[in-house]
């Protein structure tokens, strides 16, 4: 009984993991520029790998795949923040005409032409 | 429905789902109009393929996939830092040639 429950759970997690996914996507193709597009695959990307993740010990029932994926899952939602902070900041400050469709409260990119 | 038929739906569903959410970030990393957005979708594609893996993962049941699932997170992170690194360094060098 509680062993179908988990399979049930687990399957839940793994579509709604890969709905996420997939918004995290069309996200990068759809939103305007660079930042935006950033806020889509860095947070719903994370949550859907994450979401994923999750849902193959929830399956599997088993306590070593539980701590590896409980592992990947901590890697993942540290990491995630770190190189997108990394990314921004690099194109910030390069010399890629960025344009920004909303705020741009460091005025790096005030002249369009730059 | 029995848990394996349930197992056996989902994972087929997660699997057409992220298909073209592969592909999605595939066409941004080609039209991408900078390096900036070229290197997000980059990032994009291996928690992705992570994804993917996963799904593999739950639809065989062989659970050492979840490894390569690892090693992947791992790789995307350095590939992305590694190509902030080369963004802003580019950025140095077009400053030393006016």
């Amino acid at each position: 009984m509680i062993e179908a429950v988990a399979i049930y759970a687990g399957c839940v997690l793994l579509v709604v993991g890969a709905l996420f996914c997939l918004l995290a996507a069309v996200g990068v193709i759809r939103l305007p520029d660079l930042l935006t597009r950033m806020h889509a695959a860095s947070k719903a990307g994370a949550v859907g790998g994450g979401m994923i993740l999750l849902a193959v010990p929830l399956v599997s029932l088993d306590g070593s795949v539980a701590l590896r994926a409980i592992l990947g899952v901590m890697f993942l939602v540290l990491t995630t923040p770190v190189s997108a902070h990394l990314l921004a900041r690099a194109s910030l400050k390069s010399t890629d005409n960025v344009t920004f469709t909303a705020l741009d409260e460091l005025g790096h990119k005030k002249d369009p032409s730059l | 429905m029995t848990p394996a038929d349930a197992v056996s739906l989902a994972s087929t569903i997660a699997l057409l789902l992220l298909g073209p959410a592969l592909l999605l970030s595939v066409v941004r990393i080609v039209v991408g109009p900078t390096l900036g957005d070229r290197v997000l979708a980059l990032d994009l594609l291996t928690v992705l393929a992570m994804g993917f893996v996963g799904a593999v993962a739950i639809r065989t049941g062989l659970t050492l996939y979840l490894d390569i699932a690892i090693a992947l997170a791992l790789l995307g992170f350095l590939a992305t830092a590694a190509f902030a690194r080369y963004i802003l360094s580019r950025r140095v060098a077009g400053k030393q040639q006016p």
